[in-house]
């Protein structure tokens, strides 16, 4: 089985617990038809971990992440997000859509300074913030730019700063790069991996791109469809990590077919 | 062959020449049809009068300040029923579009009303309001008033939930969301639904200028028909549709100013 042990980190403080998941079941009801959309997920994220959920469309890992956020609620089972249960959507839990979601009234500095402003931050701090976010999405040039003058892959940068100023706990990613192309979608994955080791973050990340989720994440849960489960959780071994070669190395590719004929036969 | 396709290409782009080409021809056209009728005699001078009668008809009119009080007081009645309706309609439209029970309250209700023909009230708003200033007010307001709360609901509603969503990941709280986003994303449609709705304010104010009134555009009309100066309807109708079509252009243009951030604005 490739379920592997939990993950031990080399440092010598043991990791801390971001988020936990319980048992987290979602059913969906609606005049004649139930749905299980979840069923019995149980997950854990750790401080500055990068977790990925991987999985055909239909294996409820979107609707995982917006339990995590709060905009959905689990129907059974309990979520922790620093210990506390979720109450709704909050500045705790930023998050970036599959689509495009800047306020396109808005400039890129003000996108992203939005949360900030909802909060009544003062203007010279604002300012330092949106700064240092654009300089690491190397965004500084657009700043007075409408999202209208942006490319994709641009506005889903600025969608990450906007979150990131924010100053979240957690950072929920849903299949964020999936409607880019792939040169692109490689450039952003690599400033990921960048943003996430510079900012120390913690990142909740969903695709079902397998060798996104492999590239990235420290972990991978593979999740199954119809209804939607945890069928393995993987720790991606060091030297996946390190390895010279990135994508083309030898082990990284093995655990992709690995992770592939996983998902595979289990659904036709 | 290539230039032919690329016309009746689906929404395909044309060349600036055979846009303005395509208005101006059509002007021509009509301009033509209407020489050809009248100087042709097809039609009896009394009924159709040519386009010089009317353009000389036109520029007696300009000069004399009956007609200019007569565009003052249309235009005036126009502005304070079209913003009452829209000072009124707006908020109550913006409520019924962002929350359910507001839309319960407003929408059917609404939605059977507009059914009803404004036109049709217009002998009772005599009874209620008289024949005074306020009677040609109400017509307008009353006139658009349902349908300004019906499209102004339907273009709050049409702003993407996901915009809400990612406020609230940012902190933003119920009152903030409504603030921040959804009344500024719905500001463009907001305005071309005020922009199709002053075409319909017009239309009502002839209306209620044609049943009762003394003085306005809709009132010269009529007084005109009365001694068959068919030129002066003529006149009366063409001065509607210009200041119809400056409104238009005047909304047109602060579209483009207020919104520079839009999606590919034409």
């Amino acid at each position: 089985m490739l379920s592997a042990a939990r993950i031990t980190l080399t440092d010598a403080e043991p990791a801390k617990l971001k988020i936990s998941g319980e048992s987290v079941s979602k059913m969906y009801r609606s005049k004649n038809k139930q749905l299980l959309a979840l069923d019995r997920v149980s997950f854990q994220v750790f401080e500055n971990d990068f977790v990925s959920f991987v999985g055909p469309s239909g294996c409820g890992k979107s609707t995982l992440l917006r339990i995590l956020a709060g905009l959905e609620e689990a129907s059974d089972g309990t979520v922790l997000v620093s210990g506390r249960t979720i109450e709704g959507p909050g500045a705790d839990r930023g998050m970036v859509f599959q689509s495009y979601t800047l306020f396109p009234w808005l400039t890129v500095r003000e996108n992203i300074e939005f949360g900030m402003t909802l909060k009544n931050v003062p203007l010279f701090e604002k300012r330092a913030v949106s700064d240092r976010f654009m300089e690491l999405v190397g965004l500084t040039k657009f700043a007075k730019s409408f999202p209208k003058e942006l490319s994709g892959g641009m506005k889903q940068r600025v969608a990450i700063a906007r979150a990131l100023a924010a100053n979240p706990e957690v950072l929920l990613m849903d299949e964020p790069f999936g409607a880019l192309d792939p040169q692109t979608k490689e450039a952003m994955q690599t400033m990921l991996v960048d943003i996430w080791q510079k900012e120390k973050t913690t990142i909740v990340f969903i695709t079902h791109d397998i060798e996104e989720a492999v590239f990235l994440s420290e972990r991978v849960y593979v999740m199954d469809p119809n209804p939607g489960r945890i069928r393995a959780e993987i720790a991606i071994p060091e030297d996946i990590k390190r390895h010279p070669d990135g994508r083309d190395a030898e082990p990284f590719l093995k655990l992709k077919k690995q992770i592939v004929s996983m998902i595979g036969h289990h659904h036709d | 062959m290539k230039k032919r396709s690329s016309i009746l290409q689906i929404r395909g782009e044309i060349g600036r020449g055979w846009y303005l080409g395509g208005v101006a021809g059509t002007f021509v056209i009509v301009l033509a049809l209407w020489s050809a009728a009248s100087w042709g005699g097809w039609v009896e001078r009394t009924f159709l009068p040519t386009p010089l009668q009317v353009l000389e008809q036109f520029g007696n009119q300009i000069v004399s300040p009956e007609f200019w009080n007569h565009v003052g007081i249309s235009i005036s009645r126009v502005s304070i029923g079209f913003l009452l309706a829209c000072l009124v309609g707006i908020p109550i439209g913006i409520f019924a579009g962002t929350f359910r029970f507001a839309e319960a309250v407003v929408l059917p209700q609404s939605e059977f009303i507009r059914y009803m023909p404004a036109t049709a009230f217009v002998p009772l708003i005599m009874v209620w309001a008289g024949i005074g200033e306020m009677a040609k007010i109400w017509v307008i307001f009353l006139g658009c008033i349902f349908q300004i709360i019906l499209m102004v609901a339907d273009n709050v509603r049409s702003v993407s939930g996901e915009l809400l969503q990612v406020s609230y990941t940012l902190g933003a709280t119920r009152r903030q969301a409504i603030q921040q986003v959804l009344l500024r994303a719905v500001m463009p449609d907001l305005m071309n639904t005020m922009r199709m709705m002053i075409g319909w304010a017009w239309t009502y104010l002839v209306v209620a200028e044609l049943v009762a009134a003394s003085s306005g555009l809709g009132f010269s009309i009529l007084k005109a028909q009365r001694f068959l100066n068919t030129d002066v309807i003529f006149v009366g109708i063409i001065t509607i549709g210009l200041l119809g079509l400056l409104t238009d252009r005047a909304f047109a243009i602060c579209h483009k100013r207020f919104f520079p951030w839009l999606e590919g604005g034409r």
